[in-house]
């Protein structure tokens, strides 16, 4: 799988998640980018996406993600 | 909306829960309005997200109290303005063992691991007495789940100092307050768990990530079960399953293979599958559902199958059965018509999708699970909530027998020269007196169930109905009718508070199993009666317009009452005027009264 279509199908979970169709996510994109995008709000964003790449991430690695660069990186990684 | 119907995909409702909320709320459906206090101990955001959408498809709009994280005792015990001033209608505490603050030792004596226990108990136990003092409404608690792990392997179980042993006695303790107070509710996720699958469900991932005693996928399960009890507590449970024969309720179908070749009974694998569904629905109707057959068949085919030797449902289990080659639509219109009640009391059981499709496509509010393989009919059915039982009274057990009487009396009718010769020859006698502890389950019931015949359409817990009957400032009446085919049990109520010498009717209803009885002029007699022995001059009487209460709008008029205004809605207020020559409207039941 490419990182690009990783890219397309993290929107379509967000734009999910947050209900909002104009959502584009990048490398650098954090948690202060999208309004909603709140602790309790996030727990609902991990599972969807673990659902939709049918992974699972670790404790550590969703204690240490920086911004989305980082979680398609191990997204991609498992996908091998 | 079917996203929400058993069995859903949780993950599905988690990443769509807003646009999810935003289709129901665009729907266009009457729903009442309930207040839910959910105090927590652990973390209940995405609980309460999800718990919103689930009772915004059962027809009630709920607007939320959330106690900060894990606040549940802190904000039930102490002066707490903010839920004071919130006034839950239902309270849902929702603790897991994470709660559990001490568990016995190994080196602890039997003595000191009972201590432990009441201990604990004690927490829970002041907490809720607590609540149903300051708030007087109905309290859902949580039993607790099974730990994650035994240290003591399976001798957790029988060894005192198990937590698997201590956390069974605890639940038993809840079991046994519950047995004891009418309005509390276990939200049992000791079997929500097991079914779900305990690993799974305990993950701790979630509990020190979030600080959720379960999963995340679980947590619709969770709500949904929740979201059962509520539905339930507020009278909106379904009443009747319309069942399809062949395929559903046997293997084979009886018109091409003959009743002796059926599969039912112990011989095949298949067989004993449809047996044991027969057996389940048997017992579906012991708790009061109404059992009925719609299938495409000649009635003398579906009869024959229903007399196999080896089936457990025999045609008098069944309140009507409609075996003909009409639509099913057609066919479970007209048995919520004939059984009067609204259609979406009705779950349709069929193997066949096209035939549900066309039962799910026209008739609205019918539910419709979808039961495809005959091992999994039991699971569909109950895990779908359709019945959850809240209260359990003598009416629901002998429901069937009741509606089936009611039949019988049709049939006599036609026998009549005149009506009034009918209901003479019932021989009908009612009682009708100031509520009673005995009844009260059944008048909560009513209360929050009758849609049609019922003016004002006000819904009561039985805490505020045990209130109401004791304050001297209500008059209050419920009404029982007998006859000569059976009993039907209480069957109207009517609710009235005192202003100086005038009587303001809160509620008038009645249940429509007794249409056409005169049952409401016996109410209006007695009430006149009581009124005028308590110094009661003038009865006024309100009619509020719902979607579904149409047929008493010309009630009051009916009753002789007299139209003081209509308001822009239709609702309408009127006035009676109690005379000391009152004569007795009633003549056909013979009444025994306070």
């Amino acid at each position: 799988m490419t990182r690009e279509t990783v890219y397309e199908k993290l929107n379509e979970v967000f734009r999910d998640v947050f209900d909002d169709e104009e959502i584009e996510v990048n490398d650098s994109t954090t948690a202060d980018d999208i309004e909603d995008w709140d602790s309790l709000e996030h727990i609902n964003l991990i599972a969807a996406i673990e659902q939709e790449f049918g992974i699972k991430f670790s404790m550590g690695q969703v204690v240490t993600m920086k911004n989305v660069g980082e979680m398609v990186d191990i997204i991609l990684s498992r996908m091998d | 909306m079917q996203e929400l119907e058993y069995p859903f995909d949780s993950e599905y409702i988690l990443k769509k829960a807003k646009s999810i909320k935003k289709a129901l709320l665009e729907e266009k459906t009457t729903r009442i309005q309930k207040k839910i206090a959910v105090l927590g101990g652990s973390t209940t955001h995405d609980i309460v997200k999800v718990l919103e959408l689930f009772l915004l498809h059962y027809g009630i709009e709920p607007q939320f109290y959330e106690s900060e994280y894990a606040q549940y005792w802190q904000d039930a015990m102490f002066d707490n303005a903010a839920l004071a001033a919130f006034a839950p209608d239902i309270i849902y505490i929702h603790t897991s063992n994470r709660n559990i603050q001490e568990y016995p030792q190994l080196s602890d004596t039997e003595e000191a691991v009972d201590a432990i226990l009441g201990e604990t108990y004690r927490h829970y136990e002041v907490m809720w007495d607590k609540l149903q003092k300051s708030y007087h409404c109905p309290i859902i608690q949580n039993n607790f789940e099974m730990p994650a792990y035994r240290l003591l392997g399976n001798k957790e179980a029988s060894d005192v100092h198990g937590r698997i042993s201590f956390l069974n006695r605890l639940n038993e303790r809840f079991y046994q307050y519950a047995r004891e107070h009418n309005h509390f509710y276990i939200n049992d996720i000791a079997y929500l768990s097991a079914c779900y699958g305990l690993d799974r469900w305990a993950d701790s991932f979630y509990w020190h990530m979030y600080k959720y005693a379960l999963c995340l996928p679980a947590v619709p399960v969770l709500s949904f079960n929740v979201a059962n009890i509520i539905k339930s507590v507020y009278g909106k449970n379904k009443k009747a399953l319309v069942l399809d024969l062949d395929n559903t309720l046997w293997g084979g179908v009886v018109g091409d293979d003959g009743a002796e070749n059926l599969e039912i009974g112990q011989e095949t694998s298949m067989g004993q599958v449809y047996s044991e569904f027969q057996e389940y629905l048997k017992r579906q109707k012991d708790i009061g559902i109404m059992l009925n057959v719609s299938s495409k068949n000649e009635e003398e085919n579906a009869m024959a199958g229903l007399m196999h030797p080896d089936g457990i449902l025999k045609p008098e289990d069944f309140v009507l059965i409609k075996a003909n080659w009409e639509p099913k639509s057609k066919n479970v219109a007209q048995i919520a018509s004939e059984l009067n009640i609204m259609q979406d009391s009705l779950v349709f059981v069929d193997d066949n999708p096209a035939e549900r499709e066309i039962v799910r496509k026209s008739l609205s509010g019918v539910a419709v699970p979808k039961m495809d393989s005959p091992e999994q009919y039991i699971r569909i059915l109950d895990r779908s909530g359709f019945f959850e039982v809240t209260s359990l009274s003598q009416d629901d057990r002998l429901r069937s027998e009741m509606y089936k009487a009611n039949l019988e009396r049709k049939k006599e009718q036609e026998s009549f020269g005149s009506y009034e010769d009918y209901l003479h020859s019932l021989a009908m006698k009612g009682t009708i007196k100031p509520f009673e502890p005995l009844y009260m389950a059944r008048i909560a019931q009513l209360t929050n169930k009758s849609n049609q015949f019922n003016l004002t359409t006000r819904r009561y817990t039985q805490a505020e109905l045990e209130q109401i009957s004791a304050d001297n400032a209500y008059i209050t009446l419920y009404g029982k009718l007998e006859d000569k085919f059976g009993d039907n049990g209480v069957v109207s109520v009517l609710i009235g508070h005192r202003e100086k010498e005038i009587l303001h009717m809160d509620l008038w209803l009645m249940s429509c199993r007794v249409l056409k009885r005169d049952m409401e002029y016996a109410m209006l007699d007695t009430l006149v009666y009581t009124c005028a022995k308590a110094g009661i001059k003038e009865i006024k009487g309100y009619y509020y317009p719902t979607a579904k209460n149409k047929m008493v709008e010309g009630f009051y008029a009916l009753m002789g009452f007299t139209l003081e205004k209509t308001d822009e809605t239709g609702g309408t207020v009127w006035y009676y005027k109690i005379e000391a020559d009152y004569e007795n409207k009633n003549k056909v039941i013979k009444v025994v009264e306070a």
